[in-house]
Protein backbone atom coordinates (compact mmCIF):
# COMPACT_ATOMS: atom_id res chain seq x y z
CA UNK A 1 0.00 0.00 0.00
CA UNK A 2 1.36 3.42 -1.16
CA UNK A 3 2.37 5.58 1.89
CA UNK A 4 -0.15 7.95 2.92
CA UNK A 5 -2.95 5.32 2.80
CA UNK A 6 -4.99 4.31 0.08
CA UNK A 7 -7.15 6.95 -2.50
CA UNK A 8 -10.41 5.59 -3.73
CA UNK A 9 -11.10 7.75 -7.31
CA UNK A 10 -14.28 7.88 -9.24
CA UNK A 11 -13.12 7.04 -12.84
CA UNK A 12 -15.57 8.04 -15.90
CA UNK A 13 -15.70 6.82 -19.28
CA UNK A 14 -16.95 9.19 -21.77
CA UNK A 15 -18.82 8.22 -25.81
CA UNK A 16 -16.93 6.02 -27.17
CA UNK A 17 -14.80 4.68 -24.33
CA UNK A 18 -17.67 4.21 -22.05
CA UNK A 19 -19.19 1.95 -25.11
CA UNK A 20 -16.03 0.11 -25.18
CA UNK A 21 -15.40 -0.44 -21.23
CA UNK A 22 -19.16 -0.81 -21.02
CA UNK A 23 -19.84 1.48 -18.08
CA UNK A 24 -19.83 5.26 -17.19
CA UNK A 25 -18.63 4.93 -13.78
CA UNK A 26 -16.02 2.96 -11.83
CA UNK A 27 -14.54 3.15 -8.12
CA UNK A 28 -10.63 2.26 -8.07
CA UNK A 29 -8.35 2.11 -5.25
CA UNK A 30 -4.61 2.51 -7.33
CA UNK A 31 -1.61 1.18 -5.45
CA UNK A 32 0.34 4.32 -6.66
CA UNK A 33 -2.41 7.66 -6.17
CA UNK A 34 -1.08 9.12 -9.24
CA UNK A 35 -2.66 8.79 -12.57
CA UNK A 36 0.38 6.35 -13.19
CA UNK A 37 -1.10 4.11 -10.67
CA UNK A 38 -4.30 4.62 -11.60
CA UNK A 39 -3.41 3.28 -15.33
CA UNK A 40 -1.95 0.33 -14.17
CA UNK A 41 -4.79 -0.62 -11.98
CA UNK A 42 -7.01 -0.47 -14.86
CA UNK A 43 -4.94 -2.71 -17.39
CA UNK A 44 -5.40 -5.08 -14.59
CA UNK A 45 -9.22 -4.35 -14.01
CA UNK A 46 -10.20 -4.17 -18.17
CA UNK A 47 -9.57 -6.74 -20.41
CA UNK A 48 -7.41 -6.30 -23.43
CA UNK A 49 -9.60 -4.56 -25.63
CA UNK A 50 -11.37 -2.46 -23.14
CA UNK A 51 -7.91 -1.28 -21.68
CA UNK A 52 -6.45 -0.75 -25.31
CA UNK A 53 -9.46 2.12 -26.03
CA UNK A 54 -8.76 3.73 -22.50
CA UNK A 55 -5.14 3.87 -23.26
CA UNK A 56 -4.99 5.21 -27.12
CA UNK A 57 -2.85 8.13 -27.50
CA UNK A 58 -5.76 10.20 -28.61
CA UNK A 59 -7.41 9.76 -25.25
CA UNK A 60 -6.92 12.77 -22.68
CA UNK A 61 -7.38 12.10 -18.76
CA UNK A 62 -8.93 15.00 -17.14
CA UNK A 63 -8.03 15.40 -13.37
CA UNK A 64 -11.46 17.30 -11.56
CA UNK A 65 -12.26 17.99 -14.83
CA UNK A 66 -8.48 19.60 -16.07
CA UNK A 67 -6.19 17.51 -17.98
CA UNK A 68 -3.46 16.29 -16.91
CA UNK A 69 -0.16 14.27 -17.16
CA UNK A 70 0.76 10.87 -15.78
CA UNK A 71 2.53 12.08 -13.07
CA UNK A 72 -0.56 13.68 -11.85
CA UNK A 73 -1.11 13.20 -7.93
CA UNK A 74 -4.87 11.90 -6.65
CA UNK A 75 -6.20 12.07 -3.85
CA UNK A 76 -9.43 10.48 -1.64
CA UNK A 77 -12.50 11.40 -4.04
CA UNK A 78 -11.27 12.78 -6.90
CA UNK A 79 -12.80 12.07 -10.38
CA UNK A 80 -10.46 10.76 -13.27
CA UNK A 81 -12.22 11.13 -16.57
CA UNK A 82 -11.10 9.21 -19.84
CA UNK A 83 -12.01 11.72 -22.78
CA UNK A 84 -11.72 10.36 -26.45
CA UNK A 85 -10.80 13.16 -29.11
CA UNK A 86 -13.32 15.66 -28.82
CA UNK A 87 -15.50 17.65 -31.58
CA UNK A 88 -18.60 20.55 -30.82
CA UNK A 89 -20.46 22.49 -33.22
CA UNK B 1 -17.50 41.20 -21.22
CA UNK B 2 -20.03 38.66 -20.41
CA UNK B 3 -20.20 35.25 -21.83
CA UNK B 4 -23.44 33.01 -21.37
CA UNK B 5 -22.91 29.76 -22.13
CA UNK B 6 -25.94 27.45 -22.41
CA UNK B 7 -25.51 23.13 -23.03
CA UNK B 8 -29.64 21.60 -23.61
CA UNK B 9 -31.12 19.65 -25.17
CA UNK B 10 -34.15 21.84 -25.71
CA UNK B 11 -33.98 23.74 -28.91
CA UNK B 12 -33.21 27.75 -28.87
CA UNK B 13 -34.88 30.91 -30.63
CA UNK B 14 -32.03 33.06 -32.26
CA UNK B 15 -34.45 35.90 -32.81
CA UNK B 16 -35.24 35.88 -28.85
CA UNK B 17 -31.37 35.59 -27.85
CA UNK B 18 -30.85 38.58 -30.60
CA UNK B 19 -32.98 40.46 -28.78
CA UNK B 20 -32.09 39.70 -25.35
CA UNK B 21 -28.70 40.05 -26.31
CA UNK B 22 -29.53 43.99 -27.98
CA UNK B 23 -31.20 44.81 -24.74
CA UNK B 24 -28.38 44.03 -22.17
CA UNK B 25 -26.06 45.92 -24.89
CA UNK B 26 -28.12 49.00 -25.34
CA UNK B 27 -26.66 52.03 -27.12
CA UNK B 28 -22.88 50.15 -26.57
CA UNK B 29 -22.89 47.48 -29.48
CA UNK B 30 -22.89 48.54 -32.75
CA UNK B 31 -22.77 45.01 -34.20
CA UNK B 32 -24.09 41.68 -33.61
CA UNK B 33 -22.99 38.79 -35.49
CA UNK B 34 -25.00 35.27 -35.02
CA UNK B 35 -23.87 32.11 -35.83
CA UNK B 36 -26.57 29.28 -36.21
CA UNK B 37 -25.27 25.54 -36.56
CA UNK B 38 -27.63 23.22 -38.49
CA UNK B 39 -27.64 19.47 -38.56
CA UNK B 40 -27.29 19.13 -42.77
CA UNK B 41 -28.06 15.56 -44.77
CA UNK B 42 -24.79 14.04 -44.65
CA UNK B 43 -23.51 15.06 -48.36
CA UNK B 44 -26.64 13.23 -49.57
CA UNK B 45 -25.69 10.03 -47.37
CA UNK B 46 -29.17 8.32 -46.39
CA UNK B 47 -27.80 6.08 -44.24
CA UNK B 48 -26.81 8.81 -41.91
CA UNK B 49 -30.69 9.44 -39.79
CA UNK B 50 -29.31 11.63 -37.46
CA UNK B 51 -27.02 12.52 -34.56
CA UNK B 52 -26.41 12.33 -30.58
CA UNK B 53 -24.23 14.61 -28.81
CA UNK B 54 -22.51 13.95 -25.05
CA UNK B 55 -20.99 16.19 -22.80
CA UNK B 56 -19.10 16.17 -19.72
CA UNK B 57 -21.44 18.59 -17.21
CA UNK B 58 -18.99 21.45 -15.80
CA UNK B 59 -15.96 20.84 -18.37
CA UNK B 60 -17.87 21.04 -21.06
CA UNK B 61 -18.92 24.66 -20.09
CA UNK B 62 -15.89 25.69 -18.95
CA UNK B 63 -14.19 24.89 -22.75
CA UNK B 64 -16.35 27.26 -23.86
CA UNK B 65 -16.08 29.79 -21.09
CA UNK B 66 -11.95 29.73 -21.96
CA UNK B 67 -12.95 30.00 -26.03
CA UNK B 68 -15.18 33.31 -25.01
CA UNK B 69 -12.55 34.52 -22.70
CA UNK B 70 -9.93 33.91 -25.32
CA UNK B 71 -11.93 36.24 -28.02
CA UNK B 72 -12.84 38.61 -25.41
CA UNK B 73 -8.54 38.83 -25.51
CA UNK B 74 -8.79 39.56 -28.94
CA UNK B 75 -11.58 41.67 -29.95
CA UNK B 76 -13.53 44.32 -28.32
CA UNK B 77 -16.55 42.53 -27.51
CA UNK B 78 -19.42 43.29 -25.14
CA UNK B 79 -21.32 40.00 -24.85
CA UNK B 80 -21.21 36.29 -26.03
CA UNK B 81 -23.83 33.67 -25.87
CA UNK B 82 -23.19 29.93 -27.30
CA UNK B 83 -25.95 27.67 -26.76
CA UNK B 84 -25.23 24.43 -27.66
CA UNK B 85 -27.73 21.15 -27.76
CA UNK B 86 -26.67 17.74 -26.88
CA UNK B 87 -28.95 14.28 -27.12
CA UNK B 88 -30.40 13.51 -30.21
CA UNK B 89 -30.53 15.63 -33.38
CA UNK B 90 -32.43 14.80 -36.52
CA UNK B 91 -31.56 16.41 -39.86
CA UNK B 92 -32.45 20.08 -40.14
CA UNK B 93 -32.22 20.28 -36.05
CA UNK B 94 -30.69 23.97 -34.53
CA UNK B 95 -26.83 22.60 -32.56
CA UNK B 96 -25.29 25.04 -31.67
CA UNK B 97 -25.56 29.46 -31.80
CA UNK B 98 -22.67 31.52 -31.25
CA UNK B 99 -23.96 35.12 -30.63
CA UNK B 100 -21.22 38.33 -30.42
CA UNK B 101 -21.86 41.88 -30.12
CA UNK B 102 -19.25 44.38 -30.38
CA UNK B 103 -19.18 48.01 -30.60
CA UNK B 104 -17.94 47.36 -34.19
CA UNK B 105 -18.57 44.91 -37.02
CA UNK B 106 -15.03 43.60 -37.44
CA UNK B 107 -14.84 42.06 -34.63
CA UNK B 108 -17.71 40.99 -33.97
CA UNK B 109 -17.68 39.16 -37.11
CA UNK B 110 -14.02 38.04 -36.29
CA UNK B 111 -14.95 36.70 -32.83
CA UNK B 112 -18.13 34.64 -33.89
CA UNK B 113 -16.16 33.37 -36.53
CA UNK B 114 -12.83 32.38 -34.13
CA UNK B 115 -15.42 31.01 -31.37
CA UNK B 116 -17.07 28.60 -33.28
CA UNK B 117 -13.94 27.19 -35.03
CA UNK B 118 -12.57 26.65 -31.50
CA UNK B 119 -16.06 25.03 -30.82
CA UNK B 120 -14.88 22.24 -33.33
CA UNK B 121 -11.85 21.26 -31.96
CA UNK B 122 -11.60 22.59 -28.50
CA UNK B 123 -14.79 22.40 -26.55
CA UNK B 124 -15.89 19.10 -24.75
CA UNK B 125 -18.13 17.47 -27.07
CA UNK B 126 -18.69 14.09 -28.51
CA UNK B 127 -20.89 13.39 -31.57
CA UNK B 128 -22.32 10.43 -32.93
CA UNK B 129 -23.83 9.86 -36.60
CA UNK B 130 -26.24 7.81 -36.51
CA UNK B 131 -26.39 5.58 -39.33
CA UNK B 132 -28.54 2.42 -40.69
CA UNK B 133 -25.62 0.05 -40.77
CA UNK B 134 -24.20 1.06 -36.79
CA UNK B 135 -23.72 4.52 -34.97
CA UNK B 136 -20.14 5.76 -35.73
CA UNK B 137 -18.44 8.55 -33.31
CA UNK B 138 -16.99 11.32 -35.26
CA UNK B 139 -13.53 13.61 -35.28
CA UNK B 140 -13.06 16.74 -35.82
CA UNK B 141 -11.78 17.13 -39.41
CA UNK B 142 -8.17 18.04 -40.54
CA UNK B 143 -10.46 20.78 -42.57
CA UNK B 144 -11.60 21.87 -38.72
CA UNK B 145 -7.97 21.49 -37.27
CA UNK B 146 -6.29 23.85 -40.19
CA UNK B 147 -9.06 26.58 -39.95
CA UNK B 148 -7.93 26.22 -35.59
CA UNK B 149 -4.53 26.80 -36.50
CA UNK B 150 -5.16 29.40 -39.25
CA UNK B 151 -5.94 31.35 -36.10
CA UNK B 152 -2.36 30.73 -34.08
CA UNK B 153 -0.75 31.98 -36.93
CA UNK B 154 -2.66 35.58 -36.74
CA UNK B 155 -2.44 35.91 -33.31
Amino acid sequence: MATGGAVNVTVRFFASLREAVGVDCLTVQPDEPTLGGLRCALAGLLDAAQWEAVAARSVQVALNQAIVKDDAALAEGDEVAFLPAVTGG
Amino acid sequence: MRADVRIQTADFDIAEEWAACRQRCGGAAGAIVAFGGLVRDRAGNADVRGLYLEHYPGMTEASIERICEEAAGRWRLLDATVIHRVGDLASEDQIVLVLVASGHRPDAFAACEFIMDYLKTDAVFWKKERRRGGDVWIEATPSDRQRRAGWKRTA
